[in-house]
């Protein structure tokens, strides 16, 4: 069931780390050499077999991968169309697929001797899971974390300290994920040395957008030959939910080659596609340099960064991955988005109708398939992946439910 | 020649060191910036830095990054730093860099910029975010419409890189003397002096050296193996504790007098204030002993 990394065919953006146009390494100089030395010790990690049989292991043994493939006959009922399976990213430890990368981002730092770990997050997911292998392998961890999604997200920011993470609140800025990673990049252009900065999705400088794609490729490798085994056949369309667009890529990897297969990737709209009340950068952005690497970004015309919303705080971010942008430019992967009260509605069914609570992300993909099991008829296969639960999300949802 | 090779010519001559300043566009506001900018020209500063005021400036430390967000709120952006700069370039004789991250250049598209910059009175660009391997281009357009290309250099730059920095930049090479964040320090760097030896040891290109400049004594420190100091954050640590003061722009000249080793007759400032001290505090160093 689990491939092993080495024997998938890659696709490497090329040596200046761009994916056509998109990509690249923009950085202070400070860290040019160090992100030079992150690649060539990812580049050996990667095809080492003993790298590769260690985070194998740590994924069958410690996240309990494979995560199942699950028929959702009652939510394929409830939507009238097509047949509905879910990738179950959320039964992986710590609840989401986060674990894959941050496992195997903290298994590369200790190869390179750094013993200190900085990360950013934003609903508190990719915290959990750098906290988690943090502790499972010895490693002193610093999260950064916005204000706002501090508020958001408590029972996360508990569980990163249960896990001996320390937690460090940003004010800056929005006060959400994008500001967490300006701060997470300070802390590391100052204590480079010593640090290794986890980065939690497919973004920022070169090589970190490959790297989080193919920590994150399991999902996909694993749900192309169980959809076979439970269906019969590919799915006619794949939806994951995209912030920055691990959980995305992870999944798209696998069937990039299978052309009759449609990948749609969905973004948060937020309220409405408004200037500040959404983060649909497809929808509202173009393209520019945020954060280390050019891609579509939601910016002013002075190239600021504007100010982003989601009920999801894993989705409320200005800039998507650059490979996303690749895939949308070369038509693809096709990109969507869904509102705040859509996401919270397909939150509700999943958990009535399937007894799963989503991750509010995650319920953007669910809430989007709705649409297309209409649009592609009951002969159709849909496979969405669900990429986290749903418990750090019930505050949020109950406060959501009683304002309306 | 550009105006910035001919500075750094004359203090070469002089055996004088340079003082390079940095200020951001439209901190306090757009007018105030005005009358900054032409108060350091008259305390002397050999060349100045005017930043563009960003949304996201993950190179800063929380000096420029609140200096930032007070232009930006004050109606700061790329297209105002450039009319800042016009309108001033008349009355300031000393080369002016503007300082940017990347995105608000990109934004206005890199040509349109170079000749906007040109018309201005700009001499010199300097991208904070933007490595010798993404700026071959940038540099090129640049270069069309007169204006030098500076590169940033730090400790963790390779030789390699040093010598296609060299190859690559006009004007003078700006070498950061630590890793990290900007900030106003109590000492200069260990390491800067191994800094800039390395850099010498690639190009005669003039260097000046920044990152935690503060006082008199670490402009005189620099100049032992540098071109030019680079005063900073300890400058707009005290724009900000000046900005309601009708004597902003003097408080300013008397300050960079006082940097430059109290030459021309100025006294020396009071010392910068408590409330000073606590807003540099989370940058990790009081802005002067």
């Amino acid at each position: 069931m689990m491939a092993q990394m080495s024997t998938v065919t890659r696709r490497d953006p090329d040596a200046r780390g761009y994916f056509g146009e998109f990509g690249g390494r923009f950085v202070p100089e400070t860290l040019v050499e160090p992100i030079e030395a992150l690649e060539r010790a990812y580049l050996a990690a990667r095809d080492d077999v003993r790298f590769v049989a260690e985070l194998d292991r740590l994924l069958k043994d410690y996240v309990g991968r494979p995560t199942p493939v699950s028929d959702a006959a009652r939510l394929s009922q409830a939507f009238g169309g097509a047949r509905v399976f879910l990738k179950r990213e959320d039964l992986a430890h710590t609840g989401a697929h986060k674990i894959n990368n941050a496992l195997g981002q903290a298994l590369l730092a200790s190869r390179m001797g750094k013993r200190r770990i900085v990360a950013e997050t934003g609903a508190g997911q990719h915290g959990v899971a750098t906290a988690t292998a943090c502790a499972l392998l010895g490693l002193e961890c610093h999260v950064y974390m916005g204000a706002e999604d501090m508020d958001r997200q408590a029972l996360n920011v508990f569980r990163m300290r249960l896990l001996g993470a320390e937690v460090r609140r940003v004010d800056a800025g929005s006060r959400t994920l994008k500001d967490a990673i300006n701060e997470a990049m300070r802390d590391w252009v100052t204590n480079v040395d010593e640090t290794y900065y986890l980065l939690g999705s497919v973004l920022g400088p070169h090589p970190y957008p490959l790297m989080v794609r193919e920590f994150q490729s399991v999902i996909g490798r694993e749900a192309r030959v169980q959809i076979v085994e439970l269906a019969g056949r590919l799915p006619d369309a794949i939806v994951a939910c995209v912030g920055g667009g691990s959980n995305a890529m992870g999944m798209f990897d696998a069937f990039l080659d299978d052309r009759d297969v449609r990948l749609i990737g969905v973004e948060a709209g937020g309220e409405q596609i408004v200037r500040g009340r959404h983060a649909a950068r497809f929808a509202g952005g173009s393209a520019g340099v945020l954060q280390g690497t050019r891609t579509f970004i939601l910016q002013d015309e002075d190239g600021n960064i504007e100010l982003t919303h989601s009920i999801s705080a894993g989705l409320d971010y200005a800039a998507i991955g650059p490979e996303h942008a690749w895939l949308r430019a070369m038509g693809r992967a096709e990109y969507a988005y869904v509102s705040d009260a859509d996401a919270l509605e397909a939150f509700q069914s999943l958990a009535r109708l399937e007894g799963i609570l989503p991750a509010l992300e995650s319920a953007h993909a669910i809430a989007y398939t709705r649409r297309l099991a209409n649009e592609l008829g009951p002969s159709a296969i849909v496979l969405v992946n669900l990429s986290g639960r749903g418990d750090k999300d019930v505050q949020t949802v109950e406060k959501s439910l009683a304002e309306k | 020649m550009s105006r910035i090779t001919d500075t750094f010519g004359r203090l070469r001559a002089e055996g004088r060191t340079g003082l390079v300043t940095y200020t951001t566009a439209g901190d306090p506001d757009l007018p105030r910036s005005a009358e900054i900018l032409k108060a350091l020209d008259r305390a002397g500063a050999d060349v100045l830095e005017v930043g563009v005021p960003f949304s996201d400036p993950l190179a800063d430390g929380p000096v420029i990054q609140r200096a930032s967000e007070r232009a930006l709120a004050s109606g700061g952006s790329l297209r105002a730093s450039l009319s800042l700069v016009a309108r001033v370039r008349p009355r300031v004789s000393a080369p002016i860099v503007v300082f940017s991250y990347v995105n608000p250049l990109l934004r206005m598209g890199v040509a349109a910029f170079a000749k906007e910059a040109a018309s201005a009175g700009v001499d010199g660009v300097l991208a904070l975010d933007l490595p010798i391997e993404e700026a071959e281009e940038f540099r090129e357009t640049l270069a069309a419409s007169g204006l030098d290309t500076i590169f940033l250099l730090s400790p963790t730059t390779s030789e390699a890189r040093i010598g296609k920095a060299a190859a690559m930049g006009r004007g003078f090479l700006y070498g950061i003397s630590r890793l990290g964040v900007t900030g106003a320090r109590d000492q200069v760097a260990s390491g800067a002096e191994a800094l800039v030896r390395r850099i010498r040891a690639h190009t005669s290109m003039p260097i000046a050296l920044g990152f935690g400049i503060s006082s008199p004594e670490h402009v005189a420190e620099v100049g032992g193996y540098a071109d030019a100091a680079v005063v900073g954050s300890a400058l707009v640590s005290l724009i900000a504790e000046e900005s309601h003061s009708p004597r902003l722009a003097e408080r300013v000249e008397e300050y960079v007098r006082w940097l430059k080793g109290g030459s021309a007759g100025a006294s020396s400032p009071e010392p910068l204030g408590a409330a000073d001290a606590a807003s540099n505090s989370a940058g990790g160093g009081a802005p002067r002993a």
